[in-house]
């Protein structure tokens, strides 16, 4: 019988399975995904938050435990466990030796992500490069790897692991690790949790999914059936602002459209809806999908002029292009009065400074609502561009609550032979909101701590049998 | 829309005098348009980072990139939009299709650039003609010496003066198309050409320093390192220095045998020390160890091409990196051949059959795979240029 049976094949089933595999334990892990999409989620990503003292390598001065902590307390707004926040942090700070040894390069922050380059390290080739170094360096272990083995339901006794059933097929396993993801693909999950609007819309029918299709949250499903602990709300996910023309699955990094505190963001109506001027864009650049799914339609615009042209990183779809707003208007299928009338008094309500986009400069609005706080300039000199954006879900939050062991709980119990890591688990880290970086994080930590468990709880079901 | 736009750009590019993309130009316009939105792949080597210095990307600037590219194949493997994506991202496919159109579109003489098309057949045909030229030629000119042991006497076969004269011509022929065709292509390329007032100094400053990056990054073969220094990929994601390893074999076996030839060309002129040469003089020596990397380097890198990912590399180039390959492999063979038999009676045959090859090697070097190396040390020239001067957008740096 194999010792550990990893479910899942991102970044946290594959450390977990190293992990067990240089544990000494016999693994299987089994991918949902055919080769060729193998690794969820994680293909997409890009670098790690990683907190650090001194300059290392890719990352410039000091991200200390505190600061890290700070910064996740103020975007999950107090939603996250303190306890493992912490163990995540810490771990951040020593797994990238560890993850070199595996075949992971590292490079400096890219071209337009400065603000990065202090505390994220970034993965050179993208996660993708990740994910094949780690299958390769699994394979070179022995790892068995099985593509195309998508597991329906687990055979549980009394909160304990018996086995996997992938079809008609069984896998008995002495433990096992659940790193299989969010519910972020199963459309009808989506359209269930975030149900119907005071205008009778279903929103979630409106989203994109950033990600892979195969987070189906089958498992997550069949054990919140089974009476394991559940933590986090079902409509809370990791969501920003994309292309509406994105793909429904998979379209990644490059849909998004980084323009918003350029310009100015109008819905349907051709009304703006919020500040887009109220911080540093990659701190705000994670609330702007929930902000669009609760707009008519779940669609936003922004809107910019050639002014803004050469000052974020290029989307990969070109705007709709105009040589006047009233042009703008019609090409973008947005009534034009209110429209106009929206931009009119937003030029009006400019009060340009110093504009500077690299600081919180003064260039503001007054006496307009919302306001735009910072990056005010009216939308004035031709050609203008608009971007039609929708709510792009890179994972939910819902999942399994665990503890410092990475154990799957039920009714307060920790289960001693099923454990669960990355976005299956991170709703236990990040209650809402999102900060770059944290989801590898949290993966990469609670993915080598599930697979340490779950070796460790291998060799002693070892020890009772030959015991018995 | 989207075509539209790409249909009113080019009737503006037609109107201003320009050249439309070809589709293999569009269509790594249109990859590069992904690629600078995502970057992932900056660090793998030098490709990257000249993508984000731009927003759109015109004729110049694909040709630019493309030859700026090594193949090194690391952005296939590491792309999420790779198929069986829908963005169908294959970047190194892309990349090598615009640069066999830049070999054709630069070629001198123009009409010239067509023999890029059937690059394999040229090579055959000019192989044959070349090997049955020196054979005729051999018993022509040695008459009944031909076939008689002759102490490795080579101009007892060929006289110096008339194997001078051909090779020299030929050579300089080849030195001069190339010459002519990187020079329209730099003219294409160069920073000068569009540089913003006032940065004229930081240029002519930046010159000495980028010839110097340029030089070695193309001697060291860098970009073939991944940019960890693990190597580039061939068959799938792992990396390999063997690329880089019989790439060095060759290029540094070529040029030693080019040493040979220049150390006995002063031997015979200035020392006037008539061939052959001992086994263990200098020019003897340099022939053999560089035909030895010439034998090791090639073979490698024909064997490792026959491996490569099918999306790594323009399968319809593939006839051309086969023939020129196989060219440099035959030049080695036949020269080390000559050599182990050079004091018996076959010399006169090892000696056309060799000459026939290198000629045509040299006649074909102009119009087949060497071109790479020229049009990609300009990139590299480019590109450290390049880098030098302040880029002009104001990506966020927030």
């Amino acid at each position: 019988m194999i010792d550990v049976l990893v479910i899942g094949g991102g970044n946290a089933a594959l450390c977990a399975a190293l992990m067990a595999r240089e544990a000494g334990a016999s693994v299987l892990l089994l991918e949902a995904a055919p080769r060729a999409w193998r690794g969820g989620n994680s293909q997409h990503t890009r670098n790690l938050r990683c907190m650090h003292d001194a300059p290392q390598d890719v990352l410039v001065e000091a991200y200390p435990e505190e600061e890290f902590w700070q910064d996740l307390l103020k975007v999950t707004g107090g939603a996250t466990d303190e306890k493992l926040a912490r163990l995540a942090i810490r771990a951040s700070g020593t797994c990238r030796p560890w993850m070199r040894r595996h075949g992971v390069r590292f490079q400096p922050s890219l071209a337009g992500t400065l603000h990065l380059s202090r505390t994220n390290a970034f993965f050179m080739g993208g996660g993708k490069a990740l994910v094949n170094a780690y299958f390769r360096s699994a394979e070179n272990l022995g790892v068995q790897v099985r593509y195309d083995a998508p597991v329906d339901r687990l055979d549980l006794q009394d909160g304990r692991f018996v086995a996997a059933c992938v079809g008609a097929e069984r896998i008995e396993a002495k433990t096992c690790v659940l790193a299989c993801g969010g519910f972020e693909s199963n459309r009808e999950w989506m359209r269930e949790a975030w149900g119907q609007n005071e205008r009778g819309e279903w929103p979630a029918d409106n989203f994109l999914i950033r990600g892979t299709r195969f987070n189906q949250g089958t498992l997550l499903k069949f054990l919140m059936g089974q009476g394991a602990d559940i933590i986090g709300d079902p409509s809370q996910s990791h969501c920003v602002a994309i292309d509406a023309r994105a793909p429904l699955y998979d379209g990644g990094i490059v849909t998004r459209v980084d323009a918003v505190s350029l310009g100015v963001m109008v819905n349907r109506e051709g009304l703006r809806f919020y500040d887009e001027g109220e911080d540093f864009w990659p701190k705000r650049y994670a609330i702007w999908g929930r902000l669009v799914a609760l707009q008519p339609g779940q669609i936003g615009y922004c809107i910019i002029d050639s002014k803004a042209v050469g000052r974020f990183m290029p989307p990969v779809f070109p705007g709709v292009r105009a040589d006047s707003l009233p042009e703008l208007a019609r090409a973008m299928a947005l009534p034009q009065q209110p429209f106009l009338k929206t931009l009119a008094d937003f030029n009006a309500a400019c009060r340009v400074g110093h504009f500077d986009h690299t600081v919180l400069d003064d260039c503001h609005t007054e006496g307009l609502a919302p306001v735009k706080s910072h990056w005010a300039r009216p939308i004035d000199t031709a050609p203008f561009y608009g971007y039609a954006l929708r709510p792009g879900v890179t994972f939910t939050y819902l999942g399994l609550k665990t503890n410092e062991h990475a154990a799957v709980h039920f009714g307060g119990r920790p289960s001693e032979n099923l454990f669960v890591a990355g976005e299956m688990m991170a709703g236990n880290v990040l209650g809402k909101g999102y900060t770059a970086g944290v989801g590898m994080s949290i993966g990469t930590a609670f993915g080598r701590i599930a697979g340490t468990s779950a070796a460790a709880a291998a060799r002693k079901k070892g020890v009772q049998h030959a015991a018995a | 829309m989207q075509q539209l736009d790409a249909l009113a750009r080019d009737a503006i590019a037609l109107a201003n005098g320009a050249l439309p993309l070809t589709a293999n130009e569009a269509e790594a316009a249109r990859q590069l348009q992904i690629c600078n939105a995502c970057r992932y792949c900056e660090g793998f080597c030098a490709v990257f980072p000249a993508m984000t210095r731009r927003l759109e990307f015109g004729k110049a600037d694909l040709h630019y990139l493309a030859n700026l590219c090594h193949n090194c194949g690391a952005c296939l493997h590491a792309c999420q939009y790779a198929p069986p994506h829908e963005f169908a991202v294959a970047f190194p496919q892309a990349m090598a299709k615009v640069r066999g159109e830049t070999y054709q579109h630069y070629a001198w003489p123009a009409a010239f650039g067509a023999l890029y098309r059937r690059n394999g057949t040229v090579v055959a045909l000019a192989l044959a003609a070349a090997l049955a030229l020196f054979l005729v030629l051999a018993t022509r000119m040695a008459g009944s010496a031909f076939g008689q042991p002759l102490a490795g006497n080579f101009y007892a076969v060929f006289p110096h003066n008339f194997l001078a004269t051909v090779f020299g011509l030929v050579f300089a022929f080849a030195i001069v198309s190339l010459a002519i065709g990187v020079r329209r292509f730099w003219r294409d390329i160069s920073p000068a050409a569009d540089l913003p007032r006032g940065q004229e100094p930081l240029l002519a400053a930046a010159r000495g320093p980028a010839a110097a990056e340029a030089t070695h990054k193309a001697a060291a073969l860098s970009y073939l390192g991944g940019g960890h220094g693990d190597g580039c990929t061939n068959e799938d994601d792992r990396y390999s220095l063997a690329r880089r390893r019989f790439h060095h074999l060759t290029f540094y076996g070529f040029l030693l045998c080019l040493a040979a030839t220049c150390v006995a060309t002063l031997y015979h002129y200035v020392l006037r020390w008539q061939a052959p040469y001992p086994v263990t003089s200098l020019p003897v020596v340099l022939g053999t160890l560089g035909g030895l990397g010439l034998l090791a380097g090639p073979a490698g890198l024909l064997w490792l091409g026959h491996r490569r990912h099918p999306l790594q590399g323009d399968a319809a180039q593939r006839p051309m990196d086969r023939a020129f390959i196989s060219l440099l492999l035959l030049t080695s063979a036949t020269g080390l051949a000559l050599l182990a038999w050079r004091d018996t009676a076959a010399m006169g045959a090892w000696l056309a059959v060799h000459l026939g090859v290198v000629l045509a090697l040299f006649l074909t070097l102009p119009y087949g795979k060497f071109a790479h190396g020229v049009f990609r040390s300009a990139a590299l020239f480019k590109h450290a240029l390049e880098k030098r001067l302040p880029s002009r957008l104001q990506l966020g740096a927030d």
